[in-house]
C-alpha cells in the first residue's frame, strides 16, 4: 500500500480525512477490539500528557516535553509491531511508551527527576529516549544489523523528530541501514518545529520523505495525525522489515499542538492560526467520529474511557511520588560493572558528608 | 612465539572471537583490506563478512551502532582507523555508551571494545598522531587502556574484550612493529584497572604509558649508567587508574615524574600528579614533575621530533628532580 504513494510526488498516505471518514478503499481490516484499544490508549496518553503539565506548574515534575498532537502517530505507530520487535524513542514519546506496555508511573518517576524511572523493565524491547537529537537512529541501525546478525525475524523501530533530520547521525544512520539493509522502521514525527525553527529551515527537500529514496530504500509521507495510516504503513514497513524488505522512512506529518517543554513559549515563534488549524485536525477527535460512524463510539464508552485514563494516571502519579529518590550508592553503582576504589572513596566521602561529616 | 603487536593483536582478536561467537568486529578497511595497519588481517576470512564487516566511513555510526548491536546482546568491537579521526564519534561515547548502564540502572550495557592507534613518531600526516588520551579519562563510565609491548597487548586486549564495560583501547602506532617478544599462543589476560611496576628504581619513580614505556626505558639505562634507579611504572589502565601501584612507588622512591605524549595542560599527568599530591605529600623529596609535549597541535613529521618526549628530556628531568 505505503509503495503507492510517492514522496517525490507530493502524494501523502492518508486513510481517515479530517472529519473521520473513510478514504475509498483504504480502510484497513482491524478488528474492533484493536481499534478501541488503539482509542484508549491515544486517550490516556492525552491524558497523561495533561497531567504531566499540571505537575511540573505544581513543581512535582521537572521539565517535560509535551506529546499533545502525536497521539495518532505514537500510538498507530507502536500498536502496529509485535513481540520480540523493537522501538528506540526519542524524547517526546509518551504514545510510544504507553502503547508498549511501559509503565507510566516510571515514565512519570524519570520525569520528575530519577535515573530508576528511566530503567525498561525486563522483557520489554524499548531503549531509553533519547535527549541528544538522532543520535537513536544509529541505536536502532546497530539492532537491526544485530538483528541480521542474529537471523531474527524482528522490526527495530525507531523514532525521531524532523529536526533531526539534519544532524550527521541522521545521515551516517540512513546511510548504514540502506547498505545492510536494516530491518528498521524509521519513523520522523515531522511536527513542524524544533523548537523554534520551523521545517522549511530545516531541509529545502520537499518532504522528509523523499530522502530515504537517496538512500536506497522506502520513503512515505504519512498523515501523522490518522491512526490508521500511520498504524497501516508502520504495520507493512515492520513486515517488510522482518521479512528481508529492508529499512522504510515514514515520515509522520503532524503537529506539535504544545510548547517544546515546559520550558518554552511557543506563542514567541508560532503563528495562533496554524494552531487552530491544527486544533481542527486533532488525531483524538478525528479518530472518535471515525469509531462513531462505525458505531464503536459512544458517549457512554468516552465516558468510561475517561474514567478509566484518570484513574491509571492518578494512580501512577500516587505510585511515583511514593518512590524514594535514588540513594548514594545508586548513584555510584551503575558507572561501571564493578566500583573502582577510586569511586568508592568519593562515595564514602559524600556518605559522610550528608551525614555532616567535614568531607 | 615471538612475535610484533600488531601480531600479538590480531591473535587476541581471532582466538577471542573463535571462543565467543557474540564478537563483531567492525570499522572501515577491516574486513578485505585487513586494516590500514593489517591489524585484522585474514579476520574477515576466519570468521566471515557478518562477522568481520565493512563499514561506510562514518565515526559516529561506528560507535552508535555498536550501542544498538549490544542492546541484542552482541559485542562489538569498533575499530577507528585513527584516534584523529575519533571525534565525531564523541558525542555516542559521552552520551550514550559510556552512560548506558547508569541511565539505565543496570537495563542495558554497552561491552564495546574501540580500538584505535594513537600517538606521534610513525611520520604519519596530519591528524594522524594524536594522543588525545585525557578527553576520555574526564568521561565516567568509559576505560581507557594503553598496551606497551607485544604481550600487554594481547593480554590488555582479551582483558579489554572481556569487560563488560565500553573500553577505548588505544593503540600505540609507534610501537606496533617496533619490537618482538615472546607472546604466549594461550588466551590470556593481563588484568585492567591494575599498573605494573614494568622496571624497579630506588630514587626516581617515571609513570607513564604505551609509547612512552620504551622512551622510559631508554633514559633509565642511562641514568642507571650515572648510579641513578629510575622505576618505571606503566599504568596499563588510564582511567579508573590504579593509584595504589603509583602511590606505592613513589612513597619507596620519594620523587615523580610522569611522562606522556599528550598536551600539558589539563593532562592526565595533572591527574596524577594531584593524586601523589594528595595522598603521599609527606613521602615526598621533591615536586613531581612532569615531561609532555608542549600545549601545540601536533606538528607535521619534519617537526614531531620536537613535540614528544625523548630520553634526553626525561633525563633531564631525572637530574632536575634529583638536584631538587
Amino acid at each position: 500500500m505505503i509503495e503507492r504513494f510517492d514522496p517525490l510526488k507530493g502524494e501523502r498516505f492518508q486513510i481517515l480525512d479530517e472529519s473521520g471518514s473513510v478514504r475509498e478503499g483504504l480502510e484497513p481490516a482491524v478488528p474492533d477490539g484493536e481499534l478501541r484499544k488503539m482509542y484508549a490508549r491515544m486517550a490516556l496518553t492525552r491524558a497523561a500528557d495533561v497531567k504531566a503539565l499540571k505537575l511540573q506548574r505544581q513543581g512535582r515534575l521537572g521539565t517535560y516535553a509535551p506529546s499533545r498532537g502525536h497521539e495518532a502517530c505514537q500510538v498507530g505507530a507502536a500498536s502496529a509491531l509485535r513481540a520480540g520487535d523493537w522501538f528506540f524513542p526519542y524524547f517526546r514519546d509518551l504514545g510510544t511508551y504507553l502503547t508498549l506496555g511501559y509503565p507510566l508511573a516510571d515514565y512519570y518517576h524519570y520525569w520528575m527527576g530519577n535515573e530508576a524511572g528511566l530503567r525498561t523493565p525486563d522483557g520489554l524491547n524499548l531503549f531509553p529516549l533519547a535527549i541528544p537529537v538522532a543520535s537513536q537512529i544509529l541505536h536502532a541501525v546497530g539492532a537491526g544489523m544485530a538483528a541480521n546478525i542474529k537471523k531474527l525475524k524482528i522490526a527495530v523501530a525507531c523514532s525521531f523528530g524532523d529536526g533531526a533530520t539534519s544532524e550527521g547521525d541522521f545521515h551516517e544512520g540512513m546511510n548504514f541501514a540502506g547498505v545492510f539493509k536494516t530491518p528498521n522502521v524509521f519513523i520522523c514525527y515531522n511536527n513542524q518545529f524544533a523548537i523554534s525553527v520551523p521545517r522549511s529551515r530545516q531541509t529545502a527537500a520537499a518532504t522528509i520523505a523523499q530522502k530515504a529514496l537517496a538512500y536506497g530504500f522506502r520513503g512515505v509521507q504519512v498523515d501523522g495525525n490518522d491512526v490508521l495510516a500511520m498504524y497501516t504503513a508502520t504495520k507493512e514497513a515492520a513486515a517488510a522489515a522482518r521479512g528481508g524488505g529492508g529499512p522504510t522512512l515514514i515520515e509522520a506529518y503532524t503537529y506539535r499542538m504544545g510548547d517544546h517543554t515546559t520550558s518554552d513559549d511557543a506563542a514567541r515563534y508560532r503563528a495562533e492560526d496554524d494552531l487552530r488549524e491544527w486544533e481542527r485536525r486533532d488525531p483524538i477527535a478525528r479518530f472518535q467520529a471515525y469509531l462513531k460512524k462505525k458505531g464503536l463510539w459512544t458517549e457512554a464508552y468516552e465516558k468510561e474511557v475517561q474514567e478509566e485514563s484518570s484513574a491509571l494516571v492518578e494512580k501512577a502519579v500516587e505510585d511515583a511520588e511514593a518512590r524514594p529518590p535514588a540513594s548514594l550508592d545508586d548513584l555510584f553503582t551503575f558507572t561501571y560493572a564493578v566500583m573502582t576504589p577510586n569511586l568508592d572513596a568519593q562515595l564514602a566521602g559524600l556518605k559522610a558528608s550528608a551525614k555532616g561529616g567535614s568531607r | 612465539m615471538i612475535m610484533t603487536m600488531v601480531q600479538a593483536i590480531n591473535q587476541a582478536l581471532a582466538q577471542e572471537m573463535e571462543r565467543d561467537s557474540r564478537y563483531v568486529l567492525f570499522g572501515e578497511d577491516v574486513g578485505r583490506d585487513g586494516g590500514v595497519f593489517r591489524v585484522t588481517d585474514g579476520l574477515v576470512d576466519q570468521f566471515g563478512p557478518e562477522r568481520v564487516i565493512d563499514t561506510p566511513l562514518a565515526e559516529s555510526a561506528a560507535v552508535g551502532a555498536a550501542i544498538g548491536m549490544a542492546a541484542l546482546g552482541l559485542r562489538p568491537i569498533a575499530e577507528i582507523q585513527f584516534m584523529g579521526f575519533i571525534y565525531p564519534a564523541f558525542n555516542q561515547l559521552i552520551s550514550h555508551a559510556a552512560r548506558m548502564r547508569n541511565r539505565t540502572r543496570g537495563r542495558f550495557t554497552v561491552p564495546l571494545v574501540i580500538r584505535t592507534p594513537y600517538g606521534a613518531g610513525v611520520r604519519a600526516l596530519e591528524h594522524h598522531s594524536e594522543s588525545t588520551e585525557a578527553l576520555f579519562c574526564q568521561i565516567p563510565g568509559l576505560t581507557v587502556v594503553v598496551p606497551s609491548s607485544p604481550y600487554e597487548a594481547k593480554g590488555l586486549l582479551v582483558a579489554s574484550l572481556r569487560s563488560d564495560d565500553p573500553v577505548i583501547f588505544l593503540e600505540p602506532a609507534r610501537l606496533y612493529r617496533a619490537e618482538k617478544q615472546e607472546v604466549p599462543e594461550a588466551l590470556y589476560e593481563v588484568p585492567l584497572r591494575k599498573a605494573r611496576v614494568a622496571r624497579e628504581g630506588k630514587d626516581v619513580t617515571v609513570i607513564a604509558w604505551g609509547a612512552m614505556i620504551p622512551v622510559a626505558v631508554k633514559a633509565a639505562d642511562k641514568a642507571q649508567a650515572e648510579g641513578l634507579g629510575a622505576e618505571i611504572v606503566d599504568l596499563r589502565t588510564l582511567s579508573p587508574m590504579d593509584a595504589e601501584t603509583v602511590l606505592a612507588s613513589v612513597t619507596k622512591t620519594g620523587r615523580a615524574i610522569v611522562l606522556h605524549e599528550a598536551p600539558r595542560t589539563g593532562g592526565l599527568g595533572a591527574e596524577i600528579a594531584a593524586l601523589i599530591g594528595e595522598r603521599a605529600l609527606l613521602s615526598l623529596s621533591a615536586p613531581v614533575l612532569r615531561v609532555t609535549a608542549p600545549d601545540i597541535t601536533v606538528p607535521l613529521p619534519k617537526s614531531e621530533d620536537y613535540y614528544y618526549p625523548n630520553p634526553d628530556r626525561l633525563l633531564r628531568a631525572i637530574h632536575q628532580i634529583m638536584e631538587f
